[in-house]
């Protein structure tokens, strides 16, 4: 007798509940901890080296050596977090937080504090020689 | 005997969320024959393998199609593990097998709500996809994303989930499997319900595989193909029946995705139980050199992928057939001698993916 209107039941459960969803814009949305939102950088973890902007699927990411600057364009990426897994210094971090609709694509631009080493300090270890490099952070 | 015309239906049609296109022969409102045609939304992803590198390519096959992108990415993998003869960690199988089946559980509740909603049941519709929201959200909490999930990587995957998630999967689940219950009780007990499914499109097993059906299509002609007992990923460890129904009609198709809806939620268990603690993924070096074929069972039936390798980052073939387009033929015989407003229905029971189907 179960076979006589089976959606009775069902109707008169969505009378007396709550809807199942969200009064959005009051109510707002929390993003578990894992949520692909967007990719941020540590930029002054940053050694320019380019790996992101090689491993970088559609070709969202320009790193500038000689300007100095990291530039994503969040219109292209599409989240994959291929670039922060390949990035050597793991500055790059994949965060919750979506990137905000516009009327047109625009970059995000970070200027990259990361002095090079000197090729002149031939004596001084690798290790010493990446030391100095986040001192002119205070300069730039 | 009335007098022959022609109909064309779609590419854009309100029960497709995708572009085909079929010229229905019709005499009267009877359907005598229809001539699909395919390409509106042809991507040519296959010609970007001469673009992205092997690893790049993993992120582009996921993206072949929005709900059963993990089985894409999955599909991948394996056949470049096939070629490099990587060795898989335990751990990383369970995993995939678990995203695997929660995402044949999202795209079976998918499914029955744009069942429902073509044939304007709306709110079994909405209770469907509020079901499969819960889905989206479990899949957000482990992987990161709701329908892109970029965890399969050459060698296993890259996130691992915690005891702790996976036991509060268990209980979502658990409690979820009660209100699927009730749900789905509706598509296969309602007057309404089944007097636009049962005896509509039927395909007789042998017409099956003379069209070479796949996936729930074949099943619900009572014949028992189903790739995950090939035993790839976990599913050689876990104990699972394959559902099929001999009814062969529309009806069938939704009792055999409902049975599946089930029984994924029960794989997903089994995998929990099971899931041993090792690595997720082991390190790949070098170039692929060779080929392989691999196939797995998408919700939609039998995907296939053919890769080729040649020796360096950039691969010679990658080929993909998948369940829509092998789905497509045994479409055509359904429709024959079919009602005109029997099409739209017809059309979603074989679930079609285009954007699968055209890559």
């Amino acid at each position: 007798m179960g076979q006589i209107l089976p959606f009775t039941k069902q109707v008169f459960k969505n009378l007396f509940s709550k809807p199942a969803t969200t009064q959005y814009p009051f109510q707002p949305k929390e993003y578990p901890e894992r949520t692909r939102g967007h990719i941020e950088i540590d930029k002054d973890q940053c050694i320019l080296c380019g790996m992101c902007m090689r491993s970088c699927p559609p070709g969202a990411i320009n790193v500038d050596r000689a300007g100095k600057t990291w530039t994503i364009n969040r219109f292209d990426c599409i989240q994959c977090g291929y670039c922060a897994e390949k990035c050597p210094k793991k500055c790059l971090s994949i965060i919750p937080g979506y990137q905000e609709p516009g009327p047109e694509k625009f970059a995000y631009s970070v200027e990259v504090p990361y002095e090079p080493p000197k090729p002149a300090a031939k004596p001084a270890a690798p290790a010493d020689a990446a030391k100095p490099a986040p001192a002119p952070t205070e300069q730039a | 005997m009335g007098k022959r015309s022609i109909v064309p239906y779609g590419p854009q049609h309100p029960v497709l969320p995708e572009p085909i296109h079929l010229d229905l022969v019709l005499e009267d409102e009877k359907v005598l024959a229809a001539i699909p045609s395919i390409g509106f939304i042809h991507r040519g992803l296959e010609s970007l393998t001469s673009k992205k590198d092997f690893n790049e390519m993993v992120y582009v096959a996921e993206r072949i199609c929005g709900i059963c992108s993990f089985m894409h990415g999955m599909g991948y993998c394996m056949a470049l593990e096939e070629i490099m003869n990587v060795e898989v960690p335990r751990r990383a199988d369970y995993l995939r097998t678990i995203w695997a089946e929660m995402s044949r559980l999202h795209s079976h509740l998918l499914w029955l709500g744009l069942l429902a909603d073509g044939f304007g049941f709306e709110s079994l519709f909405m209770h469907s996809w509020r079901l499969r929201e819960k889905i989206l959200d479990m899949f957000e909490a482990s992987t990161g994303g709701r329908v892109i999930f970029s965890v399969n990587t050459i060698g296993g995957v890259l996130k691992d989930m915690p005891q702790d998630m996976l036991n509060d999967f268990v209980s979502q689940l658990n409690d979820m499997e009660k209100e699927i219950r009730e749900t789905t009780s509706i598509f296969l007990n309602d007057y309404t319900v089944k007097s636009r499914l049962v005896d509509v499109g039927i395909i007789s097993g042998e017409d099956a595989i003379r069209r070479g059906a796949v996936g729930p299509m074949m099943r619900a002609s009572g014949i028992n193909v189903d790739m995950r007992k090939n035993g790839y990923a976990a599913y050689n460890d876990l104990d699972f029946e394959v559902i099929t129904s001999n009814k062969c009609d529309s009806y069938a198709r939704c009792e055999v995705r409902i049975g599946e809806i089930f029984q994924s939620i029960e794989i997903i268990r089994q995998c929990v139980a099971k899931i041993p603690d090792t690595e997720i993924n082991t390190k790949v070096t070098g170039m692929p050199n060779g080929e392989s074929f691999i196939r797995v069972e998408q919700p939609r039936g039998e995907a296939f992928y053919h890769v080729r390798a040649n020796g360096t980052k950039f691969l010679d073939r990658f080929r993909v057939r998948t369940p829509t387009f092998a789905n497509i033929p045994a479409l055509t015989q359904t429709l024959q001698g079919c009602q005109y407003g029997d099409v739209p229905l017809l059309v979603l029971t074989i679930d079609p993916c285009i954007s699968c189907t055209e890559r």
